[in-house]
């Protein structure tokens, strides 16, 4: 007989810290008749067991007998509909990732229990007091169930299980060529292609040429290959582009007349490539071309870095597409045989007190996706042992509906070590995860926009990780590059094997057998297995000779591998799936067929709501506010979730000062297994205010801003690397495509000034939001700018926290009046200004600096971002608990600014705060001839922010710990 | 006296094996790095080395519980060939995800063929954290790794689950007569430690324990992030001292002796 039989492991250890968290959150749910609560992990196991099994099963595998026990039964059809409206059950639905079960399963069998069939885990959550039935399907919907990978109960769930199937090797063949338009394009809305009229009709033609029609899988592969996640179309293709005004392109005076036509051969290669190769830097070593781009580390060492963006599957299921998101991005460095050394993240998501009124339907809160991104980055990065270093948060009414999750991997390899070259003859092996209905159409969803209803129709897409998987492939590839066991690797992403196997094998032909893919369950089509995004596979060409030795590294590490095909060298696409050939196409029309359109593009400066500001603001009052706002304050509580010390490498923390709660401009590592003092610097430039005023004023600024964070920790300005990653609306929209050409512009004309190459990019576009009313809202054009720079010798960097009392202060760089877009407006209810102008020159500030920082002349350095120099000012004492008298009249500015906030708020590129010894100050002032700069003050013991204005009188003092608790007290996840 | 080999053991998911092989390489020992998986079938492999090292991370993911599936292949894959290993008197220390898989397989607080005596689960303040720690060594421990060490530590700890409970009073006590607390949690300026000095709500600010004879120690923290003067969190402050690389070099100079 088939039973099922629930374990359940309750807690019996005193105070339980879930128990008491969940009370919070009922608390801030506003549920507050409740006054307990405690939490059991649930356990469902199916097959003929004996009792005595799973006594064995529960004492020796599943109940810590100092502080749990447990209870099991069998379940019966007519026990599981008993209704106690005081507890809720969540489960999975079948064929969620649930590492849980699966390694049960495993140890079961090891424990010597045969007939186990299937294991599925819950959690049970029971609450003491009075709680209404209403009250339990709120809190199971807002706080403990995501439907699109869960399910709740009211009192006992009954598990789901994978139904039993039989493996499907049934293909259809769509008879596309008799299709008319309408068709289709209903064709496509059907099969979730996101396939334009054109791109269909160009998928027409080619059939129609080869004389037959295609099958699905062949049709999935284009759509795949096609979709704008895989292919970047709006970066190739050609756009003609129209602007009536913003501020004139930097160097280019008379850029283009009012309302004349630039004719733009592609985004990618006019500006960002071309960018890379005029300003030709000789330690880039790959830009562009592989999974991520690498430049030199040092005669022995290069370093990998990506980032990358998971925006749609965060918004749908935010614990599982953050999770997804870092483990994407770290197998695109193993992608290029490097081994993960460091990862980033910067997140944007609506303000976490957001009235539910206002969050649209089918959204989830900002606040229940904030908490799920930030769980899912602490449980990939801290499980696969790499340091989360560097990163922000931004908060913005509009990415309510579409939050964004950039997250970032360097890697590091011996200089030259990532062979990419797969030869007729090699066979296909992959491995890792096994492939399932995980992640089906993922490169074609999160290549269209977003409604009320997707989070129904597409809910496969979304993945949970296995970080332990990943980890154990990461080892296993580590081991098969120092052997030299295959000619090419690459990461199986968006697109599954469909993108992996047919980029890999783009110039040599492949021919795979899907029946020999393992599956974590039987009875997926032959185009699922193709398409499937199943997390933590790679793929790699290997020789046939080290196949051998392949396999005894993959036994070491737990890794499981299988060769799927072979590489032929008749550049055709070749699937089967047994005897049956599924999928045959050519790999010219698989990658280059796609039709090219040019798209059209247009910028005007828009209209903004100006600030309300009035005549007797307090500016001590607005200080206090700049500190209390959520993309100012203290992200403390989620740095110290996620593992920066791991590896021995941070020295540079992303927390510094007198009690390690400084916010650190860049995060500085010194990797264990080099040698010498060389390290690098990760920091980021953010800034999607500015770029509602004018998104080529929010490149400059951001570039700026990048390098601006690894100067101030002692990185080389000569040698810092920058990876672009637009995050857009819908392109198709000629002024969401105008924006972003005048981004891709700024990024030009910002890295030929500063002679900083791009290495990497990437672009997540369609972020819009179609709600139940048809109402369309996207997101502010947000550019990151992240930045890789090369620290001589890491024991001379300085960080933010002032050191003593009686060093000077020095403020560098000139303020002009640029409050656009700035924190000082926007705290004032507008944006309206001029945002910061670009600095043509500021790559000699930056020189300078250095100089001082090699020689030891500099103790603190900060520089001004949001908020300008009161934040900054204000984040030197906090850090250092100690004291600032600085005074404004003495500072370079701009004509422009003529009053005490203006010049304290203002938010012009190119500005450092510096504290340097009074011994030192001559050679300080010596290092900056001609450039801007000025002494504003001197640190004091006491610890007081005092601020003399333009007209000398006092106009800000401020208690340092007031101003520290302001800033520590804030919600930000 | 010649370099001893230290056994650095890895299982799936273990992830501070570098760290730790670069801090025996430090401390003067030959770091040797392997994997359960090379151990099976041949647990005699251990007996080439001197000392054992596990080391932290996700062994298994946490699956059932942090360290408890290492804690089970260990019992399974070598029980007998560790037990005669400890038997030798060689030492053996438990880091982070090895400190649990110690406890969960009963070698601490040990005799491991007792009923468990204590364990270590959830942090009371539910999360994973990531903070530098002070810890300050018992004199009247047995401890072979906290021997002659005099100034305080300071390193960081990374876990989610740390918080380290003894099964009753009586276990805490016998814990404390037999000099088994060999390393606590300090506050710098001398009060009791609160949260976050004792940055997971360990019962006596326990950070470390030691098996009754002082040669197996199994702590939370990470000493291996802390051998280098540049590791220091407040090294532009001029701060330094105080690293993590006395208990290996303690513990390696007591292996080269036996």
């Amino acid at each position: 007989m088939r039973n099922t039989y629930r374990i359940e492991v309750f807690w019996r250890g005193g105070v339980d810290g879930r128990a008491v968290a969940l009370l919070e959150q009922l608390t801030q749910l506003g549920i507050d008749t409740v006054n307990g609560t405690d939490v059991s992990n649930l356990y469902f196991l199916r097959g003929p067991l004996t009792p005595a099994d799973v006594e064995q099963i529960a004492t020796e595998l599943l109940t810590d007998p100092v502080v749990e026990g447990y209870r099991w039964d069998i379940i019966t059809v007519s026990k599981a509909t008993t209704s106690e409206e005081q507890t809720i059950e969540v489960g999975f639905h079948p064929g969620v990732t649930d590492p849980v079960a699966t390694h049960l399963y495993h140890r079961v069998a090891l424990l010597g229990i045969s007939g186990l069939e299937a294991v599925t885990t819950g959690t049970r959550y029971r609450f003491m007091g009075s709680i209404t039935a209403e009250a339990c399907h709120r809190i199971a919907t807002e706080l403990l169930c995501n439907d699109v990978i869960q399910t709740y109960t009211l009192g006992e769930m009954m598990p789901e299980f994978v139904p039993d199937a039989a493996p499907s090797d049934r293909v259809d063949v769509i008879p596309i060529r008799r299709l008319g338009d309408d068709a289709l394009t209903r064709l496509s809305i059907e099969r979730v292609l996101f396939l334009s009229l054109d791109e269909l009709q160009a998928i027409q033609e080619a059939f129609e040429a080869l004389d037959r029609d295609p099958t699905d899988v062949e049709l999935e592969t284009l759509a795949q290959t096609w979709s704008e996640h895989c292919l970047h179309k709006t970066f190739k293709s050609p756009i003609t582009y129209r602007c009536t005004g913003g501020m004139p392109r930097a160097g280019k005076p008379q850029a283009m007349p009012k309302d004349g036509e630039e004719k733009i051969p592609g985004l990618l290669e006019t500006y960002l490539q071309a960018a890379t190769r005029q300003v030709a830097k000789p330690w880039v070593r790959s830009a562009f071309v592989d999974n991520a781009g690498i430049i030199d580390f040092d005669a022995t060492y290069e370093l990998s870095f990506k980032v990358e963006t998971h925006n749609h599957p965060s918004a749908l299921e935010p614990f599982g597409g953050a999770n997804t998101g870092v483990g994407g991005v770290i197998r695109d460095v193993i992608g290029v045989s490097a081994r993960p050394i460091a990862a980033t993240d910067v997140l944007c998501f609506a303000p976490l007190d957001m009235p539910n009124v206002e969050v649209p339907s089918g959204t989830l809160h900002p606040r229940r996706i904030a908490r799920g991104v930030v769980a899912g980055i602490e449980d990939y990065g801290n499980k696969m042992g790499i340091p989360t270093v560097s990163g922000a948060i931004l908060y913005e009414d509009d990415y309510v509906a579409n939050p964004l999750v950039y997250c970032g991997c360097v890697g590091i390899a011996p200089r030259g070590s990532h062979p990419r070259d797969p030869h007729p003859g090699d066979v296909i092996v992959v491995l890792g995860g096994r492939t399932g209905r995980d992640g089906l159409h993922g490169a074609t969803f999160s290549s269209a926009e977003l409604t009320h209803e997707t989070g129904t129709t597409v809910g496969s897409v979304v993945q949970i990780g296995d970080p332990i998987t990943e980890k154990a492939v990461m080892d296993a590839v580590v081991q098969a590059r120092n052997e030299e066991l295959y000619s090419a690797i690459t990461d199986c992403g968006a697109g599954g094997f469909s993108s992996a196997v047919g980029e890999m094998g783009e110039q040599v032909g492949v021919d795979v057998d899907l029946q020999n893919v393992p599956l974590k369950y039987p009875g997926l089509r032959p185009w699922e297995i193709w398409l499937s995004e199943a997390q933590e596979r790679m793929v790699l060409a290997v020789p046939e000779a080290n196949l051998q030795r392949l396999g005894e590294i993959c036994r070491i590490y737990d890794v499981e591998w299988t060769v799927i095909g072979r590489f032929t060298g008749d550049q055709q696409l070749r699937v089967r799936y047994g005897d049956q050939i599924v999928a045959d196409l050519p790999m010219a029309l698989v990658h280059e067929g796609w039709p090219r359109t040019t798209l059209e593009a247009v910028w005007d400066p828009p209209d903004l709501p100006a600030p309300q500001i009035g005549s007797e603001t307090c500016l001590c009052a607005v200080l206090m506010q700049a500190l209390a706002h959520p993309d100012v304050a203290s992200k403390e509580e989620v740095i110290r979730r996620y593992d920066h010390e791991v590896q021995g490498a941070t020295v540079v923390k992303p927390l510094v000062g007198r009690v390690n709660d400084g916010p650190s401009d860049a995060a500085v590592l010194k990797p264990l297994m080099t040698s010498g003092m060389q390290g690098f610097a990760l920091g980021c430039g953010i800034n999607p205010h500015y770029g509602r005023i004018d998104p080529y004023a929010m490149a400059w600024a951001a570039v700026d801003e990048a390098l601006r964070n690894v100067v101030c920790v002692g990185a080389d300005p000569e040698k810092v690397a920058l990876l672009d990653n637009f995050c857009w609306g819908n392109p198709a929209l000629p002024d969401r495509l105008g924006s972003l050409v005048r981004a891709a512009q700024g990024c030009y004309d910002a890295a030929l000034a500063f002679a900083a190459p791009f290495i990497s990019g990437k672009d997540s576009l369609n972020n819009e939001f179609v709600d139940a009313h048809g109402n369309k809202r996207t997101i502010p054009p947000t550019l990151l700018i992240s930045s890789l720079g090369i620290v001589p010798d890491v024991r001379t960097t300085p960080t933010m926290d002032l050191k003593a009392a009686g060093n000077l202060i020095y403020l560098v760089g000139e303020t002009r009046a640029e409050l656009g877009g700035s924190l000082y407006h926007r705290l004032h209810g507008g944006l309206q200004g001029l945002p910061p102008a670009p600095v043509p020159d500021a790559l000699q500030t930056f020189r300078a600096l250095h100089h001082a920082i090699e020689h030891g002349l500099i103790r603190a350095l900060h520089d001004l971002s949001e908020g300008g120099l009161a934040v900054t000012s204000a984040e030197m004492c906090i850090a250092g608990r100690l004291g600032l008298e600085i005074t404004l009249s003495s500072m370079v500015r701009g004509p422009g600014v003529r009053d005490d906030a203006t010049a304290l708020f203002s938010e012009s590129n190119t500005r450092f705060l510096v504290e340097v010894p009074p011994n030192k100050a001559g050679d300080f002032e010596a290092a900056l001839t001609k450039l801007p700069w000025a002494r504003l003050g001197r640190v004091i013991e006491r610890p007081t922010l005092r601020i003399c204005g333009l007209g000398d009188a006092v106009v800000l003092e401020a208690n340092v710990d007031d101003l520290r608790r302001v800033w520590q007290s804030v919600e930000i996840v | 006296m010649s370099r001893p080999r230290v056994l650095i053991l890895q299982a799936t998911g273990t992830n501070r094996d570098g760290d730790t092989a670069f801090a025996v390489a430090q401390a003067g020992g030959i770091p040797v790095v392997l994997h359960v998986n090379q151990l099976r079938g041949k647990p005699s492999h251990l007996h080439a080395h001197q000392m054992l090292v596990l080391p932290g991370g996700f062994s298994y993911g946490d699956a059932l519980g942090a360290g408890r599936l290492l804690a089970i292949d260990m019992r399974w894959l070598f029980e007998e060939a560790l037990a005669a290993f400890v038997a030798k008197g060689k030492p053996v220390i438990g880091i982070c995800n090895g400190f649990q898989a110690l406890v969960k397989s009963g070698w601490l607080p040990g005799p491991p063929d007792g009923p468990a005596r204590a364990t270590l689960t959830r942090n009371v303040s539910n999360r994973f954290e990531c903070r530098w720690v002070w810890l300050a060594a018992n004199p009247d421990s047995p401890c072979v790794f906290t021997r002659d060490l005099s100034d305080p530590i300071t390193c960081p700890v990374a876990h989610a689950e740390g918080r380290f409970v003894p099964r009753d009073e009586v276990a805490l006590t016998r814990l404390q007569d037999a000099g088994q607390i060999a390393l606590t949690y300090q506050a710098l300026d001398g009060r009791d430690p609160s949260y976050p000095d004792n940055p997971n709500g360990s019962t006596a600010d326990i950070a470390g324990i030691c098996n009754d004879t002082g040669t197996i120690l199994g702590l939370m923290p990470h000493p291996e992030d802390h051998v280098l003067p540049e590791q220091h969190p407040r090294r532009t402050r001029y701060e330094e001292g105080n690293l993590g690389l006395p208990l290996f070099t303690q513990g390696i100079r007591y292996a080269a002796g036996i």
